[in-house]
C-alpha cells in the first residue's frame, strides 16, 4: 500500500515538473515574456516544502541541469540556483509550512529573486548579456501565482486518495 | 511528516557537494569543450518538450492554411509566379557576371571556382525565453550534417550562426545578440568593419568607425567573408543612422538588419563552398601588383 502511494506521488511530481517545463518554453508575445513566472522554481519549492523526504537537493540539482539544457546558459547555472533554493526551503520547511499562504508567497518571492540574483551574477561573471531591468517581474508573478498553485496541487493530491 | 531533522548536518554536506559540482560544471563548461557530450545528452532529453510546444503551433498554422479562401491562394500563387520570373531573370544575369568574374580572375592568375552552396531549410523549434538572449533552437542537428559555425540565413539576409549541435536539434546565435560580431563590408565602397549585436531586434552596430571612413546612410552592408565563417556577399543590413559620440573617437553607426530576425519561422542553413580565392586575399593583392608591373 505504501509503495503504490509513493509511486503515484512520483507520477504526480513528474507530471507537475513536465507541465512546468512546457510552460517555461511556450512562446509568448515579447511584452508578456517579462511577466512569465518561474514555473519550474515554483513547482520545485512546492514539492520540497510538502514532501521534503522525496524531493530534496538532488532532484533540485537534476531539474536545474535540465533547465540549463533548455535555457542554454552555462551548464550548472540553474543546477546551482535550484540547489540553493531547495536548501533554503529545506532549512525553513517547518516554519514555512505553518505560515499562512500569503506569507508563504512572500517567502517564495524572496527565494526566487535570490535565485535570479545568483543567475544574474554568474551571467555577469562570464560576460553574458544582462538580464534586463525588469527581471524581478518574473519573481513577482511567481509570488502571485504561488497560492493558486499550492492550493491546486494540494486539492489534486487529496482527491485520488 | 517524516522527520528530516536527523539529517541536519547531512543537509549542509549535501549542499556543499552539490554546489561544488555545479560550480565545477560551470567552470568546465566555460573554459573547455569537455562537456559537449553532456550538452548533447541534455539537448536530446529536452527536445520532447520543445517538440511538444512546437506541435500545437504548427497545427494551428496548418489549420489556418486549410481555411484560407481559394481566392487568397490563387492570388498568392500568382504573386509567387511573378516573383519567380523576376528571380530567374536575375539568375541569368548572375550567371553572366560569374563567368565574367572567372575570366577576369584568370587574367590576374587567381584560381577561382564557383559552386552553388548546399542549402537546408530548418524550422524554428524554440526562441529563447529570455528576451535579451538571442538564440534559436532549430529542428536540424548532427544527423543532418549541421556543424558549429554554420551560417544561418533567411530569405532576406544573414541571421546568425550555429553555436551548438545536438543529435536532433541545434542552437543558432543571432547577429543581434550582444556577444555576436560579424566581419562585414560596405557594398558601395568595400570598406571593411565589424558588425556587433546590441541586444535589440531592430538594431546592429558597426564598430570602430572613424569619422574619416566613408559611410553614408542607406549603404548596404554585406558579409565580407573574412574569418572564413560566412561566405562573402550575403546581406546583413542597411545603415540607418550615423551619429558622432561626444568625446569618443568613433561614430555610432546603426544598422537595420535585413533578415526578419524575430519573425522567421523557417531558416536556411548553408554549406558554403569556400573557394581558394576567398582564402588567399594577400596573394590576390600580390597578383594585382604583378599585373600592374607588367
Amino acid at each position: 500500500m505504501k509503495k503504490t502511494r509513493t509511486n503515484s506521488e512520483w507520477l504526480l511530481i513528474s507530471c507537475t515538473f513536465v507541465i512546468a517545463f512546457l510552460l517555461t518554453i511556450i512562446p509568448l508575445p515579447p511584452i508578456a515574456q517579462w511577466f512569465r513566472p518561474e514555473w519550474v522554481a515554483l513547482v520545485l519549492i512546492y514539492w520540497v516544502l510538502t514532501t521534503p523526504s522525496l524531493v530534496g537537493m538532488g532532484i533540485a540539482f537534476s531539474v536545474g541541469l535540465l533547465l540549463d539544457g533548455l535555457r542554454g546558459g552555462l551548464l550548472g547555472q540553474y543546477a546551482l540556483v535550484f540547489t540553493l533554493m531547495a536548501f533554503i526551503t529545506l532549512k525553513l520547511h517547518r516554519r514555512l509550512s505553518l505560515f499562512p499562504i500569503w506569507q508563504q508567497a512572500v517567502c517564495v518571492f524572496l527565494i526566487i529573486i535570490g535565485g535570479q540574483l545568483v543567475v544574474a551574477w554568474t551571467r555577469g561573471l562570464i560576460g553574458q548579456a544582462p538580464m534586463g531591468n525588469m527581471f524581478w517581474l518574473a519573481a513577482l508573478t511567481s509570488m502571485v501565482l504561488w497560492p493558486w498553485l499550492y492550493l491546486l496541487i494540494n486539492d489534486y493530491r487529496r482527491r485520488p486518495l | 511528516m517524516k522527520p528530516i531533522f536527523r539529517r541536519g548536518n547531512a543537509l549542509g554536506l549535501q549542499l556543499f557537494l552539490l554546489v561544488g559540482i555545479a560550480i565545477t560544471l560551470m567552470i568546465v563548461d566555460y573554459h573547455t569543450v569537455y562537456l559537449k557530450y553532456l550538452r548533447q545528452a541534455l539537448s536530446v532529453a529536452v527536445s520532447p518538450f520543445q517538440y511538444a510546444v512546437h506541435m500545437p503551433i504548427q497545427l494551428v498554422q496548418r489549420v489556418k492554411e486549410q481555411l484560407r479562401s481559394r481566392q487568397a491562394i490563387l492570388d498568392d500563387n500568382q504573386a509567387l509566379l511573378n516573383e519567380q520570373r523576376l528571380l530567374q531573370s536575375k539568375l541569368q544575369k548572375l550567371a553572366a557576371l560569374e563567368q565574367e568574374n572567372t575570366r577576369l580572375r584568370h587574367l590576374l592568375n587567381s584560381p577561382t571556382l564557383f559552386i552553388s552552396d548546399k542549402v537546408l531549410v530548418a524550422e524554428l523549434l524554440q526562441a529563447d525565453a529570455d528576451p535579451y538572449v538571442h538564440r534559436l533552437v532549430l529542428n536540424k542537428g548532427d544527423k543532418d550534417g549541421v556543424f558549429i559555425g554554420q551560417p544561418v540565413l533567411d530569405a532576406d539576409g544573414v541571421m546568425g550562426q550555429i553555436v551548438e549541435v545536438g543529435p536532433v536539434t541545434s542552437v543558432a546565435l543571432l547577429i543581434t545578440d550582444i556577444s555576436h560580431a560579424l566581419p562585414v563590408e560596405n557594398q558601395r565602397n568595400g570598406m571593411r568593419t565589424i558588425v556587433t549585436g546590441t541586444g535589440s531586434w531592430e538594431e546592429l552596430e558597426l564598430s570602430h568607425v572613424t569619422p574619416t571612413m566613408d559611410v553614408q546612410v542607406g549603404d548596404e552592408i554585406v558579409t565580407s567573408g573574412l574569418g572564413q565563417r560566412f561566405i562573402r556577399g550575403y546581406p546583413v543590413g542597411e545603415v540607418v543612422s550615423i551619429t558622432p559620440e561626444e568625446g569618443q573617437a568613433f561614430l555610432r553607426v546603426k544598422i537595420k538588419p535585413a533578415a526578419q530576425l524575430d519573425k522567421s519561422r523557417e531558416v536556411l542553413l548553408i554549406w558554403p563552398q569556400i573557394t581558394a580565392s576567398d582564402m588567399t586575399l594577400s596573394s590576390e593583392e600580390n597578383n594585382e601588383e604583378n599585373a600592374h608591373e607588367q
